[in-house]
């Protein structure tokens, strides 16, 4: 079992008479970022809701540092990052940090690093809804990040955003991971697979890979990512 | 429960109020227009017209008026993506449901003070009882409307929807609640049927304040209090960790 990072085994969930997630084993390690790579629609934020603790699972289990996922100790543990941003559109981006770090209960200091890290410092006292998608989910990453926590779930996080920002975010994304944190990022986009430690490939529900960049395309012979997840599913069907 | 958490999400729903013009014009001013409304309606007519009918508004208008603004609000929490968030964080769910109601018991004192002030210094209502228990009656009159319109919100999958609810668990209560025809003189079904329904035992205590010096409410305001306790823990069940 996983002290300090997630594991799920053998985890299966219906969603609305269709099975979502098929038997589904797997381990996040701390220290590293794991990529959920996968088209859209094939289970990335359904896996990312049952580590978080918000899905309901028809069979299987997810451990999170030792324990059940979703129970209360975890909860402040964990930074979740939903694929919509999750935020309040009708507060200024400060105002939606200063009431998220009092439900945590962490220091009003924590509002102005977070800030800096996502690069909205200057967007401080700005409206949320008066802000382009890519700042909305900058926002939102934002609060995530304010309980400094040990387990990072980000659900698409760098879509829509520029490549500089983009650059910069799995920059921390890593630093974190250094920190000791297990990251968990999803993402539809195949390029940016490289940029994780560890990959996991999905399809239609299930897992088809979970290994390093490297050795997953040593393995399959493929020049990228695309093409390997290509000769993958060939090989499957 | 954490006194913390339940204050940083009144305080939050207030900021959001406040920066919301128009929402906050009808939740302060368009009560006074109503009441004087009703004052202007009865000025050419002999006899007690307004200070008849005025007690039953002044318990309906924080009902409604918290009622649309809370299902609007939380099912905009719940369809946001915000309301699965804060549940992954260490929040209770009554920190939650506790600090909405906080934050629209505020909102109702102020308004309803509002709207007694004009109406006892403008327009001639006489209050008999003290000033202030009509002001209680008032809040918890707007925290039952609050905790029913959180848990509608959970039957609604948008605002349009949510908004609908307010004729159907609304109007048949201002029928029945004495405005129209005295509850003593609703055939014997229908008084049976107002008198499980809250907002009755509003307007008789407001008519109660109104009408003697020394107005014994406090049956009704427990009835109140009982129905808005009920909503919350309703509420509350509404409220899911983990959705399918
Ligand atoms: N609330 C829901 N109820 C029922 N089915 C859902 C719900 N949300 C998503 N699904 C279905 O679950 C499958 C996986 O969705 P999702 O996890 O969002 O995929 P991804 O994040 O990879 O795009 C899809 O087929 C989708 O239609
Ligand atoms: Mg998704």
């Amino acid at each position: 079992m996983m002290k300090n990072g997630v594991a799920i085994d053998a985890l299966t969930v219906v969603r609305g008479g269709n099975t979502v997630l098929d038997d589904v084993t797997l381990e996040i390690p701390a220290g590293q970022v794991t990529g959920l790579l996968g088209p859209s629609g094939c289970g990335k934020s359904t896996l990312m809701r049952t580590v978080v603790g918000v899905q309901r699972i028809t069979s299987g289990t997810v451990t999170v540092f030792g324990e059940a996922a979703g129970s209360a100790a975890l909860r402040s543990r964990i930074g979740y990052v939903t694929q919509a941003p999750s935020v309040y559109d009708d507060l200024t981006v400060a105002e939606n940090l200063e009431f998220f770090a009092s439900v945590l209960g962490v220091p009003k200091a924590r509002v102005d690093s977070c800030l800096a890290l996502v690069d909205l410092t200057s967007y401080a006292d700005r409206v949320v809804a008066r802000l382009s998608g890519g700042q909305r989910s900058r926002v939102s990453l934002a609060v995530a990040l304010l309980g400094e926590p040990q387990l990072i779930v980000l659900d698409e996080p760098t879509v829509g955003l520029d490549p500089v920002l983009r650059q910069d975010l799995w920059q921390t994304f890593h630093r974190l991971a250094d920190d000791g944190a297990a990251v968990f990022v999803s993402s539809h986009v195949m390029d940016e697979a490289n940029r994780c430690d560890r990959l996991v490939l999905m399809r239609e529900g299930r897992v088809i890979a979970d290994d390093t960049p490297s050795a997953l395309l040593a393995s399959t012979g493929a020049d990228d990512i695309e093409s390997a997840f290509l000769d993958l599913v060939g090989g499957a069907a | 429960m954490n006194a913390r958490i339940t204050f940083a999400v009144a305080r939050r729903v207030l900021i959001q109020l406040r920066r919301d013009r128009r929402t906050l014009a009808m939740l302060i001013v368009l009560p006074c227009v109503i009441m004087t409304l009703l004052w202007w309606m009865f000025t050419d007519r002999p006899g007690p017209g307004f200070s008849a009918l005025a007690p039953a508004l002044l318990a309906l208008i924080p009902f409604i008026v918290m009622f649309l603004v809370t299902s609007v609000t939380t099912l905009r929490e719940r369809t946001s993506g915000t309301l699965e968030r804060l549940l992954a964080m260490p929040m209770g769910k009554g920190d939650f449901l506790l600090g909405y109601a906080i934050a629209f018991g505020v909102v109702a004192a102020i308004q309803s003070a509002l709207a007694v002030a004009v109406s006892t210094w403008f327009l001639d209502l006489n209050v008999a009882g003290p000033v202030w228990v009509l002001m209680v009656v008032a809040v918890a009159d707007a925290v039952l409307g609050s905790a029913l319109g959180l848990f509608v919100s959970a039957f609604a999958q948008t605002e349009f929807q949510a908004v609908q609810f307010m004729p159907a668990l609304v109007i048949p209560q201002i029928l029945l609640c004495g405005l129209f025809v005295h509850r003593d003189e609703l055939p014997g079904f229908l008084h049976g049927v107002s008198d499980v329904l809250p907002l009755s035992y509003a307007v008789d205590a407001m008519n109660a304040v109104t009408g003697s010096t020394d107005p014994a409410v406090l049956g009704d305001l427990s009835v109140i209090v009982g129905f808005a306790l009920a909503a919350l823990v309703l509420g509350a069940l509404t409220l899911r960790r983990r959705t399918a």
